[in-house]
């Protein structure tokens, strides 16, 4: 995660602006990014002040319901963490890892960042 | 009980990971306690202090350049130098001359400086405490 983003979502934002069409997956520790009503305090170094931290549920549900993005979170990884599917952003889907291929499948392009 | 002084040594580069923010975090905790720094800014880390960092807008979240009110790490370290100075300590922050060479990004906010390895083995010999936070 970036300063006030994580880069690659912000990445998705921003190239769907060019005409490019992205369904994201979120797995391993970017599961994390779709638990709702997280925050991160803003740093802070003497009196010098971060005013915008970065806002994760925020961007994820900008994704879907503003760019009309899908995104998913690996099932098992949020099992892993102990994180339960009632506290994701509303609209975020599970994928369990087995159904990862079959939806690979149905794109051009796979990028794993 | 005398003044404690810290030494950190940073190799990860501006605006990648949250690494630094935490380093910053426990940099600010220690400028406020008046504790001495020395910092080591070693390859990527090497451009935290590099004074020609701009603020950027962000058009994803359609904030302009005020809004976005976007962190550079330089602003960071000025802070940082300011803060320790406030509380009685001071920072010696180096930042590596061959690693600033290889970036291009030779020129710091004021009140850093130009170092070595060697800086870094003085400050190891001369601290309370040293911390490491490498890149992963």
């Amino acid at each position: 995660m970036e300063e006030q983003d994580d880069t690659i979502l912000w990445l998705m934002a921003a190239m769907q602006g060019a005409g490019a069409e992205h369904t994201v997956v979120l797995r391993g520790n970017a599961v994390n990014y779709a638990v709702a009503g997280q925050g991160v305090p803003g740093l802070t170094v003497g009196d010098w002040k971060q005013t915008q931290a970065p806002k994760m549920d925020r961007d994820v549900l900008d994704l879907m319901e503003k760019r009309k993005i899908p995104v998913y979170v690996i099932a098992e990884d949020l099992s892993d963490r102990g994180i339960e599917s009632g506290e994701l952003v509303p609209g975020v889907q599970l994928l369990s890892r087995a159904a990862l291929p079959a939806l690979f499948a149905d794109y051009e392009l796979v990028s794993h960042w | 009980m005398s003044r404690k002084t810290l030494t950190i040594a940073l190799m990860d580069p501006p605006y990648e990971s949250e690494n630094l923010t935490t380093a910053f975090r426990i940099l600010d905790v220690a400028a406020r306690r008046g504790y001495d720094i020395n910092v080591f800014a070693y390859e990527g880390a090497s451009g935290l202090a590099f004074i020609r960092q701009t603020p950027h807008p962000n058009p994803v979240h359609g904030k302009d350049v005020a809004e976005e009110n976007h962190p550079t790490t330089k602003d960071q370290v000025t802070a940082l130098l300011a803060e320790a100075e406030k509380n009685g300590g001071k920072v010696d922050w180096v930042n590596c001359g061959m690693c600033v060479d290889e970036r291009g990004v030779n020129e710091f906010v004021p009140g850093t400086r130009r170092g070595s390895p060697a800086d870094f083995h003085a400050f190891v010999e001369a601290s309370d405490n040293v911390l490491v936070i490498p890149t992963k």
